[in-house]
Order: structure tokens, then sequence, then C-alpha cells
């Protein structure tokens, strides 16, 4: 919108501009060039303008994107420029066992995390928009898991989880509930479990912060409408506070997404992929390949197939974020 | 339809107690409007007939039950609020009809009631649009609207009126008062303009810092206001007030001003002679008269029908309204006189209405 509307408003202007001179006398004049018209006219002013900050866009965004890309179909190795191979990249890894798990497990830990996420954050939310004693102080304390690098929260959850020094295992261990320590990350099963909690302590925060803000915009008054109109407190949820939250949901929702499914750090630090490779994301299968394991055509082959997952995430929420028809600025 | 009932009701926020114990008696079908200057306490005591607030003391009843511990509900009354709190997602037709959706009435009985509120309301063709589509008249009528749908008991208005244009507020005025008579709901209806409760009430209650000053029918308030605030409150322009000492010489009252200027009267209350007064006379009362209170002329408002005068007279700002086409210059003297028979007179330490006789 903002160049349009840059161009829209210097339109205006040019024409005020116009207005206070006199009208001048027609006179027969040679038709200006075809590059001056394109300088000139009203409609390309906006693309001129707009030019300085596409290069910049197209320099910083669309350039790396598509060496990524390009490297994912060669077979450029660290210290080796490599050659076009075109899919071979794509061929070997749709046929890499280890490949297809870290896509089952990058979506399943996207869903998992991302619905837990939502509810929790959701619920959160609703506790803080009532009134609550210290308030401000429980809602400082929620914000913690956000503030705190995630490399440095990932180092926590490690030693919570740790195979021999886990402060889990040390309480269980004291209550008498269990004899030897869990292998938290060790396991498999466990291992995903871990890092899925991980990851859901961290982005509560953004989620329940949000939604709080969109909550406070909600009038009190159609509560008020409401109660009178017979609602309980769970109609009060389902028929205003839901339907009016939904576009920030939408949007909250579209991050959260999309920062869980290219998520790299917790896995790496607290992980590394593994036990036997259960934990691999796309994002960290993706580095091992490239920048441990050196084959950068591979590793780029790895990241471009999270492309088509992430457009398919953001036109979701597109549609989903289309304007609804009660709010304001849409088309009647 | 019932009754509502208000005994000495107390509310406090915390320590600071805004309503100090208030006592309205409304019949079934009245239509009742508490007025009174902003912050008094009007909405306050409308929110706890509604249930939105609770009782600090005293009682609530509606059609004969205590209903202080009742959800707002189980009171079966229906409220249209200042800022008409529409559902902003909803469509018109789905906002008036969305208490029956939670009573779960079937679709067929909901689409009837909205039908038949929505043709009351002239709002039939405005069923399926949305809140931010409507100008604000028709949000106000479709708040109308969902109370209508609700027929309950008791409606409470919080100044409904208050977002229009004066000349929509107007037409609004009618629309309710026809509304009520058709209904003939009890209805409850808060408004800090005087005019408004003047024009549509059956009974007026004057409000004034948490506490009822009068409660009675409009031009019972306008003739006989029971204190100096009532007296000053209702009526435009308002009541202009003398202050001085009243003083019987020779058979006929005369109020002395500060400055010693003289104001004939025709009667006075009884033993009054020598005590200090408010004298209250309408700007419609106060006549331009052969003999009377020296005045200077100030602004001259010709307003067609009459022309209101401002004027200083014994050290008092007055203004008169004569329906005569006297037209006197700024700077002009005046002599005004009273009506004798429109007079009022108020204790000057507590400035309640005393009776002349
Ligand atoms: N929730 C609250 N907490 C504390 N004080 C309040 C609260 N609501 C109202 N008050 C106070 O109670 C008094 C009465 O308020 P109320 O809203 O009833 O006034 P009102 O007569 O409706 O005024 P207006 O004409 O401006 O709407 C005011 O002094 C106000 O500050
Ligand atoms: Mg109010």
């Amino acid at each position: 919108m903002g160049p349009f509307l840059i161009s829209s408003s210097f339109a205006g202007l040019h024409m005020i501009v116009l207005d206070q001179h006199p009208p001048k006398p027609l006179r027969p004049m040679a038709a200006p060039g075809a590059v001056a018209r394109l300088v000139a006219h009203r409609d390309w002013l906006g693309f001129w303008f707009m030019l300085p900050a596409g290069l910049i866009l197209v320099a910083l965004l669309v350039y790396p994107l598509g060496l990524g890309v390009w490297l994912s179909f060669t077979n450029a190795t660290i210290g080796n420029a490599g050659r076009f191979i075109g899919l071979g990249n794509y061929t070997w890894i749709f046929g890499d066992e280890t490949f297809l798990h870290s896509i089952v497990f990058t979506l399943a830990y996207t869903l998992i995390a991302s619905s837990i996420k939502f509810a929790v954050g959701l619920y959160l939310a609703l506790l803080l928009n009532k009134r609550l004693p210290f308030k401000a102080l429980i809602r400082s304390i929620i914000l913690i898991p956000f503030v705190v690098p995630t490399v440095l929260s990932a180092i926590a959850f490690w030693w919570i989880f740790d195979a021999q020094f886990s402060i889990i295992s040390w309480s269980l261990t004291r209550l008498g509930l269990i004899h030897h320590n869990i292998d938290f990350l060790g396991n498999p099963l466990l291992a995903r479990a871990c890092v899925i909690f991980a990851n859901i302590w961290r982005g509560v925060p953004f989620v329940a912060i949000t939604l709080l803000a969109g909550l406070q915009t909600v009038s009190p008054s159609l509560y008020e409408a409401a109660t009178i109109d017979g609602a309980t407190s769970w109609q009060n949820f389902r028929f205003i506070t839901y339907p009016l939250l939904t576009p920030i949901i939408a949007v909250v929702m579209t991050f959260s997404v999309l920062f869980t499914f290219t998520d790299f750090q917790l896995i790496w630090v607290m992980t590394r992929g593994g036990p036997v490779n259960a934990t691999h994301l796309m994002a960290t299968l993706s580095f091992q390949r490239a920048i441990v394991g050196g084959s950068l055509g591979e590793g780029a082959a790895i990241s471009s197939s999270m492309i088509p997952f992430l457009l398919a995430a953001i036109l979701i929420s597109w549609f989903g974020l289309q304007r609804r028809k009660w709010q304001q600025g849409s088309g009647a | 339809m019932a009754s509502v009932d208000v005994i000495g009701v107390r509310k406090a926020f915390g320590h600071v107690e805004v309503v100090h114990g208030v006592d309205v008696t409304i019949r079934d079908g009245e239509f009742v409007i508490l007025v009174g200057p902003s912050g008094c306490g009007k909405t306050t005591l409308l929110r706890m007939i509604a249930g939105l607030e609770n009782v600090t003391s005293g009682e609530i009843r509606i059609g004969g039950q205590i209903v202080n511990d009742l959800p707002p509900k189980m009171r079966d009354i229906a409220m249209v609020f200042q800022n008409y709190a529409l559902y902003p997602h909803l469509t018109v037709g789905q906002n008036m009809g969305f208490s029956l959706k939670l009573k779960k009435a079937s679709p067929a009985e909901i689409n009837s009631r909205v039908a038949e509120a929505a043709e009351i309301l002239g709002l039939q063709s405005l069923l399926d649009r949305y809140p931010r589509q409507l100008s604000g008249g028709q949000r106000q009528r479709v708040a109308m609207g969902r109370a209508i749908v609700r027929d309950p008991q008791v409606f409470l208005f919080d100044e409904p009126l208050s977002n229009l244009d004066a000349k929509l507020r107007v037409a609004m005025r009618a629309e309710i008062k026809e509304l009520h008579r058709r209904l003939a709901t009890t209805t409850v209806y808060v408004t800090h303009d005087q005019i408004e409760a003047m024009t549509m009430a059956d009974k007026i209650v004057v409000m004034h810092g948490g506490i009822v000053e009068q409660i009675g029918a409009p031009l019972e308030l306008y003739d006989r206001p029971a204190n100096q605030f009532v007296a000053g409150f209702i009526g435009s322009p308002a009541m202009n007030f003398l202050s001085g000492t009243l003083n019987v010489k020779g058979g006929t009252p005369h109020l002395t001003l500060a400055d010693g200027a003289e104001v004939p009267l025709h009667k006075a209350p009884a033993g009054s002679d020598g005590r200090p007064m408010v004298l209250g006379v309408r700007p419609e009362n106060l006549l331009v008269a052969q003999e009377g209170l020296a005045a200077e002329v100030g602004v001259v408002e010709p307003m067609g029908s009459e022309t209101q005068i401002a004027v200083k007279a014994g050290g008092h700002a007055l203004i008169c309204l004569i329906r005569d086409r006297l037209m006197p210059k700024p700077g002009d003297m005046l002599r005004l006189a009273p009506e004798p028979a429109h007079v009022h007179f108020f204790e000057a330490e507590t400035g309640r209405r005393i009776d002349a006789v």
C-alpha cells in the first residue's frame, strides 16, 4: 500500500499546484519523447519513488534467496563452487529417509507447539485481562522467556533435561518416585517431547501478550450488553471475545507458525538433531549437511524445500487475514 | 411489565460513597427520567438497577421481588447504552436477535420477533448491514431494537441521545415517547438534559451529588421546585436568583438587595420580616414595568417569538425573556418587576423552598 499512497498523494499535490496557475493557452507542441513522458508522467512517478527501496529490497532479500536456490541446483561443497546438476540434489534428498523424517517431525513440531502455544497463550491472556492482584508484575514475569536469549534458555533446558544432572530426575529420585535418572534427551520420543516443550515455553509469551493487547481493545460495554442479553461467561467468550479477536489471532498465529517451522537454535543447542536424527528439523538438518558436512548444494536443497511449506502457511493466513466484512475499511 | 423500587440505596466505590441513600418508586408502565448534572450518580444508579454494579446497601425491587443478588440476565431488563454497545461483528438483525439466540429460541421465532421490532423502528431495510455501516441515529435505533426484541419488564436508557445532533435528538425524543406509549413498558431513562426530561417524562427524579433533590411530574418541578438547586436546574434559560433581606414596610414586603436596591413584592412567607432570603424568578416572569428594580441592559438576543435580554441589576446578572417587540439597546436602563404569582422564595442558608402566604 505504501508506495501507492505516496503516488496518489503526490498526484493530489500535483493537481493543487496546477490549480494555482491560470490555465496556460494551448499551443501546438511537439509530442514529448517516450522517455520524458515516463519520467514525468503522474502514474509513473510512484514507480520512480519506489525504485530505491525496491533495489535495496532486491539486494537484501532476493539475492540471498536466489543464491540459496541456485546452490540447491549445484553440487557445490565448501571450497568448491560446484556446477549445475539440475534436480540431482532433490532426487537425492527425497530418497533420504532422514530428510523425510525431518519433514514429518518439522510438521509435527510446528503443529503441536503452535496449537499448545495458542491455547496456553489465549488462556494466559484471558487471565491477565481480568482484574488480578499484581497484574503488572505477573505480566512482566510472563515476558521473561521471550526476553531471555534463545541460546541461553536452550542451554538451561539442556541442563534441565541432562542425563546426569537433570533437576527433574533429581527431584523425582528424592521423592522416591524413580530409581534411575531419566535420559530425557537420549530417548527419541522423550527428546522430541522435550524440544517441543522448550519451544512452547519460549513462544507462549509472544502469543499471550499479543492476544492480551487484542483483548484490551474490546469495549467492556459489549460484555455488559451481552451479559444483560443473557450470556454466560462462556457465551461471552464464544460470541463476543473470540470473533472480535480473530483478526489478531490470525496475525499472531501466522508469525508463530513461521517462527516455529524455521526454528533452529533450540534444537541445535539441546540435541543437535539427535538422538539418531530423531529431533532434526529441516533447518537443523540443512545446516548439518551444508556447514558441518560441507555439502552446500544438498543443504541448500533441504532449505529450499521449506519454501513451499512456508508459502502455504502464508497463503492460508493471507486468506484468513482478509478483512472481515464487519471491520472498518472494507467495501460494503 | 413491572414496578421498580429503589429503597435507601447507597453505593461506594472503595471508600468513596457516590450514591448516598436514594429512594425512588416507579410504578408499572411509568416513564421516569433521572436527571442531574454530570457526576451526580445517575449512571451508577441505573447500572445498579440493571445489576451491572452491586448495591452497597439498600434494596432494589423489580416487580416487588428483591433483585439485589440476581445477575442481570435474571432481572428481565433491557438496557440501551450511551455508546450503544452494538456487537460490531454481527449484522443489525443478528444484533437484535442475539438475546433470543442465547435463549435457544428457534430461528423462525427469532426472525419473526426481529422483523416485528424492525418494523416498529423502521429498520427493515437495514437488517443485513453491520453497525459500522449505519449512521448514528440508525445505530441508536438498533440499540433500541435490541431492547425491544427482549420484551423485558423494564427498559433502562443511559443518555441514549447524547451522541446525536440537535435535530435528530428532537426527532428521537418523540420516537421514544411514542414507543413507550405503544409498548407501555416501565422505563428508566437517564439524561443530563433537562429539556429531554421535561418533554418526555411522566415523572422526573432530580439528582445532585448522589442524593435525590426532588421527585415529581415535569410541571410540578417547574412550578414548585423544592429547593434552589432544582429551581436552577429545571427550566431554560435558568431561573434568576436575587439574594437579599426581606423587609415589610407599610404592609408591602420588599426584598432589599446588598446594594440597597429594592424589589417590590406582593406577598412573602409568614414571619420572614428581616430574614435573609433568596428570591427566584424565571426569566419569563421578570417583566418590564413602570416601577421596580433598576436594571442596565447588556446583551439583547431577539429570537423572533421572544427576546432574551441579559441585564445587570443590584449586583446580580439576570436574564429576562419578553414577548413584546421591545428592543432595548445595550446600556439602556429598564425597570423590572417580578410577576406576583410566579415568585419563589428559598431559605438563604439551606436553599429550601418556603411558600409565601
Ligand atoms: N467504577 C468506578 N469507580 C470509582 N468511581 C466511580 C466509578 N464509576 C463512577 N464513579 C464515580 O461515581 C460518581 C457518579 O458517576 P456516574 O457515572 O454515576 O455519574 P453520572 O451522573 O452518570 O454522570 P454523567 O452525566 O457525566 O454520565 C462520579 O463521581 C464518578 O467519578
Ligand atoms: Mg452517566
